[in-house]
């Protein structure tokens, strides 16, 4: 079981309101799953998936991630535990601007095992050939596509070779021809052992995965 | 993190907003300057300082006519008559420390070479005013104590006399004439420099003061302006002051407890009063460069802090792929940090070349050291992980998900 978690729960304090993102989840994900977690607007599934992240931290229940429990652990901890075994990949990409493809595919092994600037570069150059965007490696975010840009971020994703990759909404921001590009990129991937769990609003996307989970209020249905 | 990749994110970020990087260095850049800039001629001053104690000569006392008591009023020169010669004679011969004894008569007078002419000051003295001042003569020779006794018109003529009035053509031999007396120039006095109170003491004649009293003056009297003594050591300076003063009670029939009509000078005291107060004018200076420096520091806490703000979603990506809290620490600190030092060095180069322009302008001399570019560099760094240290922090602390949130 790569993921585990057991009764979640996330309250948000706002002014005096509680509000209840998240309420008693529990999940299970076994290693090489594809889960596409579906659902209306503001049932939770950015909260959790930023929970399964290690972005944000669980008002209560345990998450053990690779049979380890990093719900009580320190910032230092979870950024260890972002940089060794989780990829993240965003609705809105969240690459540095100003900054080249490559570089940004460069970035998580900064602070990863230590290693030297050459193999840094090996490596990111041979991830955006993965995603076939050898011929961007030095444009900025702002010169590339929205299909493209996403590329580079899932290539910044899986340079550490992460455990779980955590999309929400990957495919948001694009339309459909670039949408089924990047499905296509995480079936290859998927079937290659890397487990994915990603938030998506449309159901042909989700049709990607193997298995779709529905949430409404802060619970699965 | 390396440290490597660090460097060029916080020179690409600093160079991201040049103008803005350059304005926060200001503070800096001034501060340093001017550390460096008062430190140099604070130190050159020091140094000049310490040269004038040694070119007055060693452990000399000036013994003048009249009281600092007496309401601080003194008489012009001449007007007093309460001290003569004879007092340096009494002096010399009953005050057992003393290694040498001159009388001053000082005048002023217009002298003429040919066809040139220079106004200069004259002084009247012994031949012991060699040992006294420490000031031989670099070419030809002192008169002697037979001059003195005769009122001979010879004298002896500084540097610049030489170069004002002789056109640096060799003085010796030649005869000058002041007030239409011819006298002839026996030797020129080795060059001094510019005095501590900023006057040129190379810019004088000196003569026997028989000389000045009857040929120039036409005076009978044979008082004096001051005596000048110097003692053997430093150590009998106190003995020799108190035993000079008892001895011109004495001569001057002093009732007890009424005021000396003398007053007694310690130019070493002088020398380390005015030492003194340069230092303190040094310090005082630096003090205020310091806070220009502080005032610098400040300006980088407030743009770095500005700089935290602005990035807060690319801390957020940065912590989202992996980096821990002192990574983004020090991403901010070597960012503060370069802005300070860039700031020092830009500042000690310019502090260095203001200190030079002084120096130039003032004949000044300027010291600057490597110490106090040190100094200025060291502070300048300390600043920068000072005041950067409190935004670097502030970042490091920001939860990830509220930075990627951030708009
Ligand atoms: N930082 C926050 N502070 C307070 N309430 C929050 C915060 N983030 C989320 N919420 C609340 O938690 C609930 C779940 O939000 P979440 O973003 O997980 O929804 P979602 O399922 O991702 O919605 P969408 O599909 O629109 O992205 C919402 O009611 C939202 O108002
Ligand atoms: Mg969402």
């Amino acid at each position: 079981m790569v993921i585990d978690i057991q009764h979640i729960r996330k309250v948000y304090h706002v002014g005096e309101v509680d509000v209840t993102a998240l309420d008693d989840v529990s999940l299970s994900v076994e290693r090489g799953d594809f889960v596409a977690i579906m659902g209306a607007s503001g049932s939770g599934k950015s909260t959790l998936l930023n929970i399964l992240g290690c972005l944000d931290r669980p008002s209560s229940g345990s998450y053990r991630l690779d049979d380890i429990e990093v719900s009580g652990m320190s910032p230092d901890q979870l950024a260890n535990v972002r940089s060794r075994k989780l990829g993240f990949i965003f609705q809105n990409f969240n690459l540095l601007s100003r900054t080249s493809a490559l570089e940004n595919v460069e970035l998580p092994l900064l602070y990863g095992k230590p290693t030297g600037h050459a193999a840094r570069h090996r490596k990111a150059l041979a991830m955006l050939e993965r995603v076939e965007l050898a011929s961007r490696v030095h444009h900025f975010p702002g010169q590339l596509s929205g299909g493209q840009q996403q590329r580079v971020a899932i290539a910044r994703a899986l340079v550490n070779e992460p455990a779980v990759i955590l999309a929400d909404e990957p495919t948001g921001n694009l339309d459909s021809r670039s949408s089924s590009e990047i499905m296509k990129l995480f079936q290859e991937v998927n079937a290659q052992g890397l487990t994915i769990i990603m938030v998506t609003h449309e159901t042909d996307v989700a049709g990607f995965a193997r298995r779709t989970l529905q949430m409404r209020d802060g619970r699965f249905i | 993190m390396n440290i490597g990749p660090t460097i060029k994110v916080a020179f690409r970020a600093l160079r991201r907003n040049r103008v803005r990087s350059a304005l926060t260095s200001l503070g800096i850049i001034i501060g340093t300057a001017a550390v460096i800039a008062v430190l140099s001629v604070g130190q050159g001053a020091a140094v000049m300082i310490q040269s004038q104690i040694g070119s007055m000569g060693s452990n000399l006392l000036l013994i003048f006519p009249g009281s600092m008591n007496n309401g601080g009023v003194r008489s012009g020169s001449g007007g007093q008559q309460s001290l003569t010669v004879a007092d340096g004679e009494t002096i010399a011969r009953e005050c057992p420390n003393i290694v040498a004894l001159s009388p001053l008569i000082r005048t002023g007078n217009q002298v003429v070479y040919g066809n040139n002419n220079w106004s200069t000051s004259i002084q009247g003295v012994t031949p012991a005013f060699s040992r006294v001042r420490n000031w031989n003569a670099s070419s030809g020779d002192y008169f002697t104590e037979a001059d003195v006794r005769t009122g001979a018109r010879v004298c002896l003529v500084g540097a610049t006399i030489v170069t004002q009035l002789f056109l640096d053509e060799n003085p010796v031999g030649q005869s000058i004439r002041i007030r239409n007396i011819p006298f002839r120039v026996i030797g020129v006095l080795e060059p001094k420099g510019t005095a501590a109170w900023g006057q040129d003491q190379d810019d004088t004649i000196v003569m026997p003061w028989t000389t000045v009293r009857r040929v120039l003056q036409h005076s009978p009297f044979s008082n004096v302006n001051n005596l000048m003594v110097s003692v053997a050591s430093a150590d009998d300076i106190a003995t020799a002051t108190r035993t000079i003063s008892a001895i011109l009670r004495q001569s001057h029939r002093l009732q007890e407890g009424s005021d000396d009509d003398f007053t007694i000078t310690d130019m070493a005291e002088i020398a380390k009063t005015i030492t003194s107060v340069s230092s303190l004018m040094t310090l005082l200076l630096s003090v205020i460069a310091s806070i220009s420096l502080l005032v610098g520091g400040i300006g980088i806490m407030n743009i770095m802090l500005v700089s935290v703000t602005e990035r807060t979603r690319e801390i957020g990506i940065r912590m989202a792929v992996g980096a821990r809290q002192h990574d983004i620490m020090l991403q901010f600190l070597v960012e503060a940090l370069a802005l300070s030092l860039l700031g020092g060095l830009i500042g000690a180069g310019l502090g260095a070349l203001a200190a030079n322009v002084v120096s130039r302008v003032n004949h000044w001399p300027v010291l600057v050291s490597v110490q106090s570019i040190g100094l200025a560099l060291f502070f300048s760094s300390v600043i920068g992980v000072f005041f950067g240290f409190y935004p670097a922090w502030r970042a490091a602390r920001l939860n990830p998900i509220d930075c990627l949130r951030h708009e």
